[in-house]
């Protein structure tokens, strides 16, 4: 008789909670029936760690850490509303950071303010400062500073043109037709490339990008954001609106370009900032709770709101 | 790290039967005024069915392929009064000039509402200045544009003599009669933008793009089926409208150009449409002669069913390809 490996379970549970039959491991009432699923991370026998059910092992962290911005003690406010308040961060190139914690705490907010796209919304005023290399970005050019620090969303949303035209748009002036597309090939092949999606669309490039699956589409969106040669890549809960299977491609794509730009991600999902993040921020009502190691982090956090969270009590 | 695996679309869970509710078990009121709402429907259907149909047999009956190439000339019988040619032409000369004022116009107006509306004061005064305009009789149109067009300094538009300004030409009635079809344009093209999730327009700005090159390369292309229905919509009322036409354009059976430069003696010069030369020939008119105004109305009819239709499948063409919101 074979039995299936269970479904993953996208919460993580905590060293209080009873889940240790989940694993398959170490309860003798369903002993031999949920097991097989070789899941290498199962660590229900320790009483401290919590326990990531169905993750996948993380990848090695990189060698190389390069300061690209820094958030030094910044609050945004719409209108009256805070919604970050005094928040300091390093973001690194070599490292992804995951930006984690309940709805409305402010971290959609503080992403957004790093290429100053809280500036669209009329209320919103920020204090503070962001620098992205040691310039501080209010005062470059918002055009300009958004082609270095570009942005992935929640929904995907390529442009209504080809999956060629989606790249190139980002690669052209403004509202430019030009380069040709002849010359701008091989460019939009490299930005497809870096986002893996270069196979499965390379036959056919003037394929209506709106007609990708939804996975392919948010490649596309992560392929024109690439487009730009950023410093740094925001990711808002690029996974929140795929399947599983979409998921982990896009996650293992996240851990492939943290080498060559730096990644901040936004999301709602614990282990999947488990997976993909070097670095995991807390942030509670606007507030920076905890900024540590991913390992750190989940195993060992120092603040009890960050420990409660982590473990499902709470969010 | 292995190659992305491909991504096959998630099995989908079988569709719940749907269960059909018979308004059997409704109560007595619900079921009276589904019956209402069939009979009204049925109604309407049954009205516009009889119009369609009259004009149908109508035109048919005096339709011939001649009327679509002769030229309406004075007489006292059918078979003295000529064609429609100068009014059919002219129909479609008026309908383009109209268009080509609205149209542009029109999506300026919808973007700037759409997306700058800034001050907000200035943008609600546009919009219910485009609300009003929508509502006007099209004879106070027509009125205002015989005032304005007799303005000296319009005077190149039309006819002058011996420094009267005539004030009716081609140039006169398209204006006017772009007004008709503004509203239409504009209301269609803004909720067209409108139903654009905001993330589509972050996601333009998030690659360094300025709001005018996000507007003409991501914005309106994709709004681009409701700019084809306003534009539709308006075309429709411009074709069908009467009283700009009859005031403005002159009413001449035959065009009558006014200079000596081709073209532009001909727009500065006035003639008829096809509902101006109904209304010449319905049997109340000057013309009194039906038959024609059958047959031209007949033509008139299916000009109007063939934009119509070309809405519908506009409307449906640019569905189903869009973003989540």
């Amino acid at each position: 008789m074979e039995f299936l490996s269970p479904p993953p379970v996208r919460r993580l549970a905590g060293d209080h909670a009873d889940i240790g039959h989940l694993n398959g491991n170490g309860n003798g009432r369903h002993h031999g029936n949920g097991n097989g699923n070789g899941n290498g991370n199962s660590n229900g026998h320790h009483q401290r760690a919590p326990v990531f059910v169905g993750a996948r092992p993380r990848l090695a962290p990189t060698t190389i850490a390069i300061d690209r911005m820094q958030i030094e003690d910044v609050s945004v406010d719409y209108g009256r509303k805070r919604a970050v308040n005094g928040v300091s961060l390093p973001i690194r190139q070599g490292e992804v950071l995951a930006l984690i914690g309940p709805s409305g705490c402010g971290k959609t907010t503080l992403l957004r303010s790093l290429n100053r796209l809280t500036e669209l919304t009329k209320t919103a005023s920020l204090d503070g400062r962001i620098t992205l290399d040691g310039v501080d970005i209010a005062t470059i050019e918002p055009t300009a500073l958004r082609r270095r620090v570009t942005m992935v969303f929640q929904q995907p949303n390529p442009f209504p043109m080809s999956v060629f035209d989606n790249v190139a748009y980002v690669l052209r002036e403004q509202a430019s037709r030009r380069p040709k597309k002849r010359v701008l090939h091989g460019d939009v092949e490299d930005a497809l490339a870096r986002a893996g999606l270069l196979d499965e669309v390379s036959a056919d490039l003037d394929h209506a990008a709106l007609r990708l699956s939804g996975g392919q589409q948010q490649r596309l969106c992560i392929a024109r954001a690439l487009a730009a040669n950023p410093e740094v890549l925001l990711l808002d809960e690029p996974c929140s609106a795929l399947d599983p299977q979409s998921t982990q491609v896009i996650e293992d794509l996240i851990v492939k370009l943290r080498e060559d730009v730096a990644v901040v991600i936004v999301t709602h999902n614990l282990q999947q900032a488990f997976r993909v993040a070097d670095y995991v921020a807390f942030m509670y009502l606007g507030e920076l709770v905890e900024y540590a190691s991913a390992s750190q982090l989940f195993s060992a956090p120092r603040q009890q709101r960050t420990k409660d969270y982590v473990s499902g009590a709470f969010g | 790290m292995s190659a992305a695996p491909a991504i096959a679309a998630a099995p989908m869970p079988p569709a719940a039967p749907r269960r059909n509710e018979s308004s059997a078990s409704w109560r007595v009121t619900d079921r009276l005024g589904l019956a209402f709402a069939w009979f009204l429907g049925i109604l309407f259907c049954l009205i516009t069915g009889a119009i369609v149909l009259y004009l149908f047999v109508q035109g048919i009956r005096y339709l011939r392929p001649s009327l679509l190439v002769t030229n309406p000339t004075a007489g006292y019988s059918e078979s003295q009064t000529g064609g429609f040619l100068d009014p059919l032409v002219d129909t479609v000369v008026i309908a383009v000039m109209s268009m080509a004022i609205a149209v542009p116009i029109g999506i300026a107006i919808a973007v700037w509402l759409s997306e700058f509306g800034r001050p907000s004061a200035l943008a609600r005064v546009v919009e219910s200045t485009i609300e009003m305009l929508a509502g006007t009789p099209s004879i106070l149109l027509a009125l205002f544009g015989t005032l304005l067009f007799e303005a000296p300094w319009l005077g190149f538009l039309s006819r002058t003599a011996g420094g009267v300004v005539f004030g009716r030409s081609f140039f006169a009635a398209a204006a006017m009669l772009s007004l008709l079809a503004l509203p239409l344009v504009v209301t269609s093209v803004r909720e067209g933008l409108q139903a654009i999730p905001s993330h589509v327009r972050e996601a333009s700005y998030a690659v360094g793009k300025t709001k005018s090159a996000t507007t003409r390369r991501v914005l309106l292309p994709a709004a681009r089926p409701s700019v084809l229905t306003g534009s539709m919509l308006g075309l429709g009322r411009v074709i069908g409208d009467t009283a700009i036409v009859v005031l403005l354009l002159g009413n001449t059976l035959t065009n009558d150009p006014s200079g000596s430069v081709p073209i532009l003696s001909a727009l500065r010069g006035t003639g008829s449409t096809l509902t101006s030369y109904v209304y010449y020939n319905a049997p109340t008119g000057d013309g009194d002669q039906p038959g024609k105004a059958y047959a031209a109305a007949f033509v008139l009819l299916l000009i109007v069913l063939v934009l119509n239709i070309g809405v519908d499948l506009m409307g449906r063409r640019g569905k189903g390809l869009l973003w989540n919101s």
